[in-house]
């Protein structure tokens, strides 16, 4: 099965980082993956995005228009991509920040305040976007969440190992939002 | 030992030359392929080769001359305007007959243009962009993995043919992530006794060089140079088809179009309609005869050139059709990638 998906923020919030580790626990799992960022004049501050395919076949294209699944962080990146999501699909959103919410009804939406429970639950705002992870993995569960887990060890430096913690309590937590 | 990882095209191709032998590196940084000289540098400390960020793309070109004519495995790295730059050391490169290995990872032009990715400039790589009577080699890879494979071939074809070697990718391919199997390192042990590296007693001096002041002289080494060009077009013509045997109407496309080409062929397929892909993978030379043996087959209706420019790789597809069957194009400009959705709605339209 193919998944197209797509995570979209701020810069800095962590969207392509979300994207890498998804795309390499599945890889993992010995699935095909491409991840395509959006580059060039973004910026901090500016939005940014990454489109994750994961497939039990060979990927053809990298750009897609449609996407089963949109994360989004930021206002911004709600109003480009709601539309773009695939009759059936899932718009998860960040419910703290974002002041007008998605308007479809043909569509699985999922509001979901990682800000505020990452600064608030769990004291670092950063993990945010491991949280967003774990609400997606609990609606649809594309890699194992052991999967993730080791993606973090592998790819993240050694001198951060500490955080890894942190991170799998974030994914727990996302998990437990999605309920 | 081949390894299993996810990277960028761009530090996939850097990698794939340090695995592939590469001894020497000169280029300077431009956007989108400035991973490749990120990723050389962190790299170099645990490994032989020379890196060195010229001060210019005149100067990297250059430098590759020099080290080139001196017998190494050498690479640079650039994109379009940077490439542009680069024309007149291609084409002294090319009369000189040195070995290396340059990539252009395409950027929208002309001019400045834009960071976003690009097939603009198809001529310029397989027209030859400097002057002279003179061809380069051009690979078009269409993944991550091509970045690594294409690098190990250019280094090969390069060094046979004593032929500067360009892969063309483009800013898409450079910057995406997918798996990659990065193959075993080499050992690289050149063998040019051609190569400038110091008279000894036992021969004539080595001399590289492209003036030829002797108009006699000059046809000399014209001739041998397009007697070369004629072996590289009997042996290294690479593409690649898809879903061919019986299509009736047939898309032409490289490099990342030709992955977007073949989600389309997916769709049609899927809805019946006898779609396929042909995807030249050297771009020079070009396969002209095997599209022509295709455009024979009564069965095929028209081709597409599908391409991220206003229609440059069309006229090799008109080329090669050689007005027995229709020949269209379809293509997005100023670094906007062309959609599958609208890529089949334009292929439609001229079913009709």
């Amino acid at each position: 099965m193919l998944q197209e998906m797509i995570f979209a923020g701020f810069g800095g919030q962590g969207v392509l980082s979300m994207g890498t580790l998804l795309a390499y626990a599945a890889m993992k799992e010995g699935k095909d993956v491409s991840w395509m960022p959006s580059y060039g004049p973004e910026m901090r501050g500016g939005t940014a995005n990454c489109i994750v395919n994961i497939s039990d076949q060979p990927i053809s294209s990298p750009i897609v228009s449609a996407y089963d699944v949109a994360v989004v962080f930021n206002q911004p990146s709600l109003k480009k991509f709601e539309q773009k999501v695939k009759k059936g699909g899932i718009l998860i959103w960040e419910s703290t920040t974002i002041k007008e919410p998605p308007s479809r009804k043909d569509i699985r939406i999922y509001p979901i305040p990682a800000i505020e429970k990452a600064s608030q639950d769990l004291k670092n705002v950063k993990v945010m976007n491991m949280l967003m992870l774990g609400v997606l993995l609990k609606i649809n569960a594309i890699v194992k969440k052991e999967s993730v887990l080791q993606a973090l060890k592998d790819t993240l430096p050694e001198r951060h190992h500490h955080l890894i913690p942190l991170n799998k309590e974030a994914i727990d937590l996302g998990m437990s939002l999605a309920d | 030992m081949a390894e299993v990882k996810l990277m960028k095209g761009n530090e996939a191709l850097a990698e794939a030359a340090i695995r592939a032998g590469m001894q020497a590196y000169f280029g300077y940084p431009i956007t989108p392929q400035s991973e490749v000289i990120e990723y050389l540098a962190a790299q170099e400390p645990k490994h032989d080769y020379v890196l060195i960020q010229a001060e210019s793309e005149l100067a990297a070109v250059n430098m590759l001359y020099g080290s080139g004519g001196a017998g190494a495995r050498v690479m640079t790295t650039t994109s379009s305007p940077g490439f542009s730059l680069m024309q007149e050391g291609v084409s002294y490169m090319a009369c000189a007959e040195i070995p290396c290995v340059m990539v252009n990872v395409v950027r929208g032009g002309p001019g400045l243009g834009t960071v976003q990715p690009s097939q603009g400039d198809y001529f310029q790589a397989v027209k030859g962009g400097g002057h002279g009577d003179y061809h380069v080699i051009v690979l078009g890879p269409n993944s991550v993995q091509e970045m690594v494979d294409h690098i190990y071939l250019a280094f090969e074809l390069a060094d046979k043919y004593r032929a500067p070697t360009l892969i063309l990718a483009d800013g898409a391919i450079g910057q995406m992530m997918e798996k990659v199997i990065l193959p075993a390192p080499i050992k690289y042990e050149p063998d040019k006794p051609w190569a400038t590296t110091g008279k000894t007693p036992d021969r004539e001096r080595n001399i590289l060089t492209s003036l030829y002041i002797q108009s006699e002289d000059m046809e000399q080494r014209n001739l041998k140079l397009q007697a070369k060009y004629k072996v590289i077009l009997k042996n290294e013509i690479r593409y690649e088809e898809y879903e061919i045997e019986d299509a009736e109407y047939i898309i032409v496309a490289y490099g990342l179009c030709s992955r977007i080409a073949k989600n389309v062929v997916n769709r049609a397929r899927d809805e019946g309609l006898k779609l396929g892909l042909f995807r030249p993978i050297s771009l020079w030379p070009y396969p002209w005869d095997r599209i022509g043996e295709i455009a024979d087959a009564d069965r095929v209706k028209f081709f597409i050139s599908v391409e991220m420019n206003a229609g440059q790789m069309v006229e090799d597809v008109k080329l090669a059709v050689c007005g027995k069957k229709p020949v269209f194009f379809f293509g997005r400009l100023g670094g906007i990638v062309p959609t599958p959705e609208e890529t089949y709605e334009a292929i439609k339209e001229k079913i009709g």
